[in-house]
């Protein structure tokens, strides 16, 4: 396939990246949403279903390498300090230990920008002090209790607003405000744009730290075999592994491999390379043993990221019609200890609404507490609870229909990058879930009116994402002589069903049945490059990838076809899965026969991900209408049933699409609602680093939940037509699930979670 | 970098340790320690020495090598390592492998029958009631031991019987259907 290079610029999670891509010259034919589907496009269940049902599927807390031995780091007890000594003596007795690093012997890696691999001045409860390599995890336990470490503690500081004073405790020279200022956006003139306004609101929210809470925590089982380096881990990201550890160690890229074949999800917090698996190659090469580390789930909560906390200041303003003309946030958030995820979250307010006149001023701060992560829509779903609550006030304030406010002041394009989307079915959202939910006839035109004490209230939000995906984005086909495919792919499947679309995509384009094409995806020496699977950037990158790679395979397989025609390939056309005479098509061959006559010949094929079209934003857009019934005698919210309309593009599997909505749903209600970190604030601590107290939803929460998807397959965003869904899931339930609380009660809880006690205090019983 | 490599594992133990179950009576005790646990395990005995501390699920993972059983918290808060004891939804990480010998236990591998998988495994396929995939085989042997109790139960019974399993991806939804699908089955 001839292929070029371009200048890409590619959206992911709060940030756009621009890279040089390479390019088909002539990208496949796009599958325009009029066209029969005969596998993409229909809901299948997992081609690794039967893997994970039956315990075969390996995750890397599964991988056991002969003489493998066990690592863990150990991490600080205090919030702030800095280290005198460590005293290992003891430690090493232990029989079994193999070996323990601390700064003291480490080799001095950066990390952070402004840290390091092992850093004496210790910024969090978690921050780690030493690793410690045994024979076995009863040893390595022993010895980890054994290291001494002399510590001098310093003053700390847990809460973003007070880090942010001139008296706080400092966590670096610089101070606490990451870059020392804010993020600020302006467009138009604020000023100008209240004084227009016929109502104005201001008001406040708040809302807490969650943590991604994963069920297989962070692993990765390191061997060495001479100077090659094999890494299995729990990422969403091999590339980023092996071209991480390849630099850090000073290793080429050809000497390095990453294995994911299946993890136990990640939600943001496996983006990147991990000090542990840095810590284990370093103590695998000197013992010349595999070296295996499981996070214990603690330092899972402590050490393996966060959504921050926030605290936003909004005023807005809007016209008796409803006509919004001034968005003004002023923000903060915790960004942890280190430079790592951040708690910026004003895309919101400046995308989501039509508004000419709009400020933004965000801040990150540095806090004694665990660094933030990218998690699930990074501050967007805060940033949603924060707008959405503050328009439903605004509407009310004009005497108008939440939605009604909603769909007046829909963008037509983007109001950022002033230019349009490729497609954009918001208004259609708003519509089906609208009617889905009974919108106008169920709500309460009062809120707070139903009788008591079970009170039911409809709210609803709005979200807006990335996901439009680009390249670079690589993907190979094989064509056996039987005329199944084997498919590589580059990226992993972290749980969202990549392997599955990947074989539909290619069973599509070549006519096949599903179980006639293998996919190999996750490992970095058997797949071509696929970007990190973050940002919802995955199915809508390699799916045009492989449907190139796919539509090479059955061009190449024309010439065997026109053999058995007795043709020049020139006069056999194709269409999927049939290689026909184009002047008498009654005279076809299958792909299966052109297959058989290549004999010991193999088809290869590579395809490359196609640009984005330039001059368009490629968006995602939705609603989410939520209906509660709150307890006003106990405070406790049950939610009953959410309804989810999202312009997506192209489903290319209804099936796993309904399910990522559904667990994006239910994550966002448990945002809502129970989900927190406790810190102690006496002594900097976390109170609650375990899945019995830090409260993910349970079963017994589950709501009703429907799924409408309002769109068909967007072919100016790419061939195959898809945008990502594993983050507009997640966005706008908290949001909308407030809003019904206040629908429901008559009164607004501005704080998640919301708590039976914040309720009760609301209702002003507590 | 300090490296070390003694290689022993402890030294010898004095105390014999008794174990409840039938045909226990002597323990055997090794010289560093370690005992010999006769582990039933989808429906064959594995004679293990074992560190008397070692857990059900360690030494069902570590030492018989069935991975299908996870380890997501080691706390008994999640339900990861879920396995029947004696047809009951148990914790392993929860209780001591000489604690189990003289029982039945039952792993996620247990249910396949050669390569064939059981109509509940096929339900969670078919409903596509996993995402990640990690808590699916706790999720059906919680399902497997709810079923052989209570053939057709509520939704409401299910709910209970499944609560202790958590799913992060919170694939419940799909999970519910699949349950059903099987109890409607009978």
């Amino acid at each position: 396939m001839a292929k070029k290079l371009i200048r890409s610029v590619f959206d992911f999670e709060e940030g756009f990246i621009e890279t040089i891509a390479e390019v088909p010259e002539k990208e496949p034919e796009a599958w325009a949403p009029e066209r029969a589907m005969r596998v993409a496009g229909k809901g299948h269940p997992r081609v690794d279903g039967y893997a994970r049902a039956s315990g075969d599927a390996r995750y890397a807390i599964d991988i056991q390498l002969p003489r493998m031995a066990y690592g863990r780091v150990l991490r600080s007890r205090i919030p702030h300090g800095r280290i005198r000594k460590i005293d290992t003596s003891e430690a090493e007795k232990v029989p079994g230990v193999l070996g323990i690093m601390t700064y003291a012997n480490a080799p001095k890696i950066r990390w952070y920008r402004n840290s390091y691999l092992f850093d004496p001045h210790l910024r969090y409860e978690g921050d780690e002090v030493a690793f410690v390599v045994a024979e076995t995890e009863g040893a390595l336990e022993e010895a980890l209790h054994k290291i001494r470490v002399d510590v001098e503690e310093l003053p700390f500081v847990l809460d973003a607003e007070e880090a942010m004073r001139p008296t706080a405790p400092k966590l670096y020279k610089s101070g606490n405000i990451r870059d020392g200022k804010p993020r600020v956006y302006q467009r138009g003139d604020i000023q100008k744009g209240f004084a227009e306004a016929d109502v104005v609101v201001e008001d406040a929210f708040k809302t807490q730290v969650v943590h991604h809470a994963p069920l297989e925590p962070h692993v990765c089982v390191v061997n060495w075999e001479g100077d090659r380096l094999t890494i299995w881990e729990s990422t969403q990201a091999t590339f980023r592994v092996q071209q991480g550890i390849a630099s850090i160690l000073k290793v080429p890229l050809n000497k390095v491999r990453v294995i994911n074949a299946f993890m136990g999800a990640g939600f943001g917090s496996k983006l990147g390379i991990e000090k542990h698996t840095v810590m284990a190659a370093l103590m695998a090469r000197q013992i010349g043993r595999p070296v295996k580390v499981v996070t214990p789930r603690k330092d899972e909560f402590l050490s393996m990221g966060n959504r921050p906390a926030s605290v936003q200041k909004l005023k807005v303003g809007a016209k008796k019609d409803g006509t919004l003309t001034a968005i003004s946030l002023w923000s903060v958030g915790p960004g942890g200890a280190y430079r790592s995820g951040s708690a910026y979250l004003g895309t919101p307010v400046r995308e989501m609404y039509k508004c000419a006149n709009v400020r933004t001023e965000e801040y990150t701060v540095y806090v004694n507490a665990g660094p933030a992560r990218a998690m699930r829509a990074p501050g967007h779903v805060q940033g949603f609870f924060a707008l959405d609550s503050i328009l439903d006030e605004l509407a009310e304030k004009i005497g108008m229909d939440p939605l009604d406010f909603r769909i007046r002041n829909i963008a037509e394009i983007d109001q950022v990058r002033k230019r349009p989307y490729t497609s954009k079915r918001l208004k259609e959202a708003y519509e089906a879930g609208a009617r889905a939910i009974g919108w106008y006839k169920r709500r309460n035109k009062v809120p707070g009116s139903g009788k008591g004490p079970l009170k039911r209230g409809l709210g609803m939000a709005s979200q807006i994402w990335g996901g439009g995906g680009g390249p670079p984005a690589f993907a190979t086909v094989e064509v056996n002589r039987d005329g199944t495919v084997v498919v590589h792919s580059g990226s992993q499947d972290i749980g969202t069903g990549t392997r599955t679309i990947v074989a539909q995509v290619a069973a599509e384009e070549l006519g096949l049945d599903l179980d006639r094409v293998s996919v190999v995806i996750g490992d970095t020496a058997l797949c071509p490059y696929g970007p990190t699977s973050g940002g919802s950037v995955t199915a809508a990158s390699l799916t045009p990838a492989v449907q190139a790679a796919a539509v090479e395979a059955r061009e190449r397989l024309k010439d065997y076809a026109a053999v058995i025609l007795g043709v020049d390939p020139e006069q056999v056309s194709y269409k999927p899965g049939r290689y026909y005479l184009t002047s008498d098509p009654s005279k076809s061959v299958s792909f299966e026969e052109a297959a058989r006559k290549m004999g010991n010949n193999m088809v290869v094929t590579t395809g490359a991900r196609g640009p984005n079209p330039k001059g368009y934003t490629i968006n995602s857009f939705g609603a989410q209408f939520a209906e509660v019934e709150v307890d006003v005698e106990t405070g406790r919210v049950r939610v009953l049933k959410i309804v989810a309309a999202h312009d997506i593009g192209r489903a290319i599997n209804p099936l796993t699409v309904r399910s990522q909505f559904e667990g994006g749903i239910i994550m966002g209600m448990g945002y809502a609602l129970t989900e927190e970190r406790w810190l102690d604030p006496q002594v900097g601590r976390q109170v609650n680093p375990n899945l019995h107290e830090y409260r993910v939803p349970t079963l017994a929460e589950t709501p009703e939940i429907e799924v409408i998807i309002v769109s068909e397959a967007d072919t100016k965003a790419n061939t195959v037509g898809g945008k990502g869904i594993g983050e507009p899931c997640i966005i706008p339930t908290a949001a909308a699930i407030a809003n019904a609380v206040y629908n429901a009660i008559g009164v607004r809880v501005k704080e998640l979670p919301i708590t039976p006690d914040r309720v009760l205090r609301a209702l002003g019983k507590a | 970098m300090k490296g070390l490599g003694t290689g022993l594992v402890g030294t010898a133990v004095a105390t014999k340790i008794t174990v409840a179950g039938p045909g226990a009576e002597e323990k055997q005790e090794s010289a560093d320690g370690r005992v010999l646990v006769a582990l039933k395990v989808n429906g064959e005995v594995h004679n293990l020495w074992l560190e008397p501390r070692t857990t059900l699920v360690e030494a069902i993972r570590d030492h018989l090598h069935l991975t299908g059983t996870k380890i997501g918290c080691n706390r008994g808060e999640c339900g990861s390592c879920t396995v029947l004891f004696d047809g009951k939804a148990v914790y392993s990480c929860q209780i001591l492998a000489v604690e189990a010998a003289g029982h039945e236990i039952t792993t996620i591998e247990g249910l396949l029958n050669g390569e064939e998988p059981d109509p509940l495994q096929r339900a969670f396929v078919e409903h596509d009631a996993m995402q990640c995939g990690f808590c699916t085989p706790g999720q059906i042997l919680a399902a497997k031991a709810l079923l052989s109790k209570n053939p057709h139960p509520t939704r409401e019974e299910i709910v209970r019987g499944m609560s202790g399993n958590l799913c992060r991806c919170a694939a419940y939804p799909s999970i519910l259907r699949a349950v059903e699908s099987v109890a409607k089955k009978g």
